[in-house]
């Protein structure tokens, strides 16, 4: 009885301390600042439906949205190529190189601003800008709507996703901001360690984000789960040519001149070559030019400074962003309304 | 020292610790920045007044406005360190940080 008791009274506690251990442990796990959300946020206006996705993915992947018919959105932000292109620079209207490097898509359905130069704000915002931009898709919206319009297999889809809002360019944006709210970066190495798998990744790769967020003070721009803090910076990067504006073009400040939205850093390791020019094509390059406190210093983020890492350091940070890539998950092309 | 003297020195040190001790009064006000967001969403104040910006972040911060009322870019500065605007008009301010867009605030500024 004596010791049946005492049992007892050791048993509680442990029981207790186990389940505070377990709860905190989920507690954490939920409220880590590096680990992303499940869902991406959307409007009141466009909550996500399976019917809206599969519209928005119709849209994304049809070439007819161009003014040739040559290109679709995942001409340049192509699943196979970490949602980008694999190019120093998109391509544009009848293979026009253009100035600066296609984005990759994953994840910026979290981003509050939009684009290299933050000119759009939301999801919405942006998905018809590069259809109608001369030097992209090259399509009038109203030229668009009409070639919807005459497509019978598209009415049933845009009923279905907007009951009664027609075929418009309001329903469009809408629809291809729903299947981007879909493109979301998968479980990496890095996030399987911070959910406490310590086998995830390399004893490099997590000297390398102790590195990321003091010595090298990457995390004071790529901060977060999705490892921006969604601001303009300007890094320093050498051009040649005329200087691309940059931020300044929305924000005619003198710390914007030359100054472009941080990336995403999520899924990296697909999404070279580097830079919002491209010029980089290996993540150690990119380690590189931090590390001399960029090249251009003529209007440089105060931010940047040298940062004096050995060669140590610099592949440990190299393992790091190598653990943000996760398994690509499978995407399918589908078969286009007629 | 007599008691008058000594009641004096105790006025005299009891205003100076309730200065040290306001954070803002009118005429100057302190706003900070940390965490990526402005310490105050709105301000109120008058024309002639000035507002003091103070960075708390371990990263640089900005302070401007394109507003009708009053525009202005105060640039780009460290931690610890300040900018200060003197309110010139009435009327309403949107403020912004040029690096982090999401940092807003409004200064509603009377005659």
């Amino acid at each position: 009885m004596s010791q049946k008791f005492t049992s007892q009274r050791v048993s509680l506690p442990l029981t207790m301390l186990f389940g505070i251990l377990l709860i905190g442990s989920v507690v954490a796990a939920e409220s880590d600042p590096w680990l992303r959300p499940e869902f991406a946020p959307a409007p009141p206006e466009n909550q996500l439906t399976p019917a809206r996705v599969h519209l928005g993915q119709l849209l994304f992947f049809d070439p007819r949205l161009s003014r040739k018919s040559t290109m679709s959105c995942a001409s340049c932000h192509n699943p196979s190529l970490g949602w980008s292109d694999g190019l120093p620079t998109a391509v544009g209207f009848d293979m026009h190189t253009l100035a600066r490097a296609t984005p990759t898509i994953v994840n910026t359905s979290f981003s509050p601003i939009q684009m290299w130069d933050g000119r759009k704000s939301t999801l919405e915002d942006q998905a018809t800008g590069p259809i109608e931009a001369a030097g992209e898709m090259n399509l009038p919206l109203p030229e668009l709507i009409e070639r919807l319009k005459s497509i019978p297999g598209y009415r049933s889809k845009f009923d279905a996703a907007y009951p009664g809002m027609g075929i418009t360019a309001v329903t469009v944006a809408r629809g291809l901001a729903s299947f981007e709210r879909t493109v979301l970066s998968t479980e990496s190495p890095f996030d399987r360690w911070r959910k406490g798998d310590e086998k995830a990744v390399s004893a490099s790769a997590k000297n390398g984000f102790e590195l990321f967020q003091d010595k090298a003070k990457c995390a004071v721009c790529h901060m977060g789960y999705n490892f921006t803090d969604n601001g303009f910076h300007n890094i320093g990067l050498k051009t040649e040519g005329a200087p691309d504006v940059g931020r300044f073009a929305q924000r005619p400040l003198k710390s914007m001149h030359g100054a472009f939205k941080t990336p995403t850093l999520r899924d990296i390791s697909r999404t070279a070559p580097y830079m919002r020019n491209g010029m980089y094509k290996s993540l150690m390059e990119v380690v590189e030019h931090y590390d001399r406190g960029g090249d251009d210093k003529s209007n440089l983020d105060l931010n940047m400074v040298p940062l004096s890492l050995t060669a140590s350091e610099k592949a440990d940070l190299v393992a790091f962003l190598e653990s943000l890539t996760g398994v690509p998950p499978d995407i399918r092309v589908p078969a286009l309304p007629l | 020292m007599t008691p008058r003297t000594f009641s004096a020195i105790r006025l005299t040190l009891l205003a100076l610790v309730m200065t040290c001790a306001m954070p803002a009064f009118a005429g100057d006000q302190m706003v900070g920045q940390a965490k990526k967001a402005f310490t105050v969403g709105v301000l109120k104040a008058k024309v002639g007044d000035t507002v003091t910006f103070r960075n708390d972040d371990e990263f640089a911060h900005n302070v401007f406005s394109l507003s009708d009322a009053q525009s202005f870019d105060l640039g780009s500065y460290k931690k610890g360190e300040t900018r200060t605007l003197k309110l010139a008009a009435p009327g309403t301010i949107e403020v912004e940080c040029a690096i982090h867009p999401e940092m807003k605030m409004k200064i509603e500024v009377a005659k």
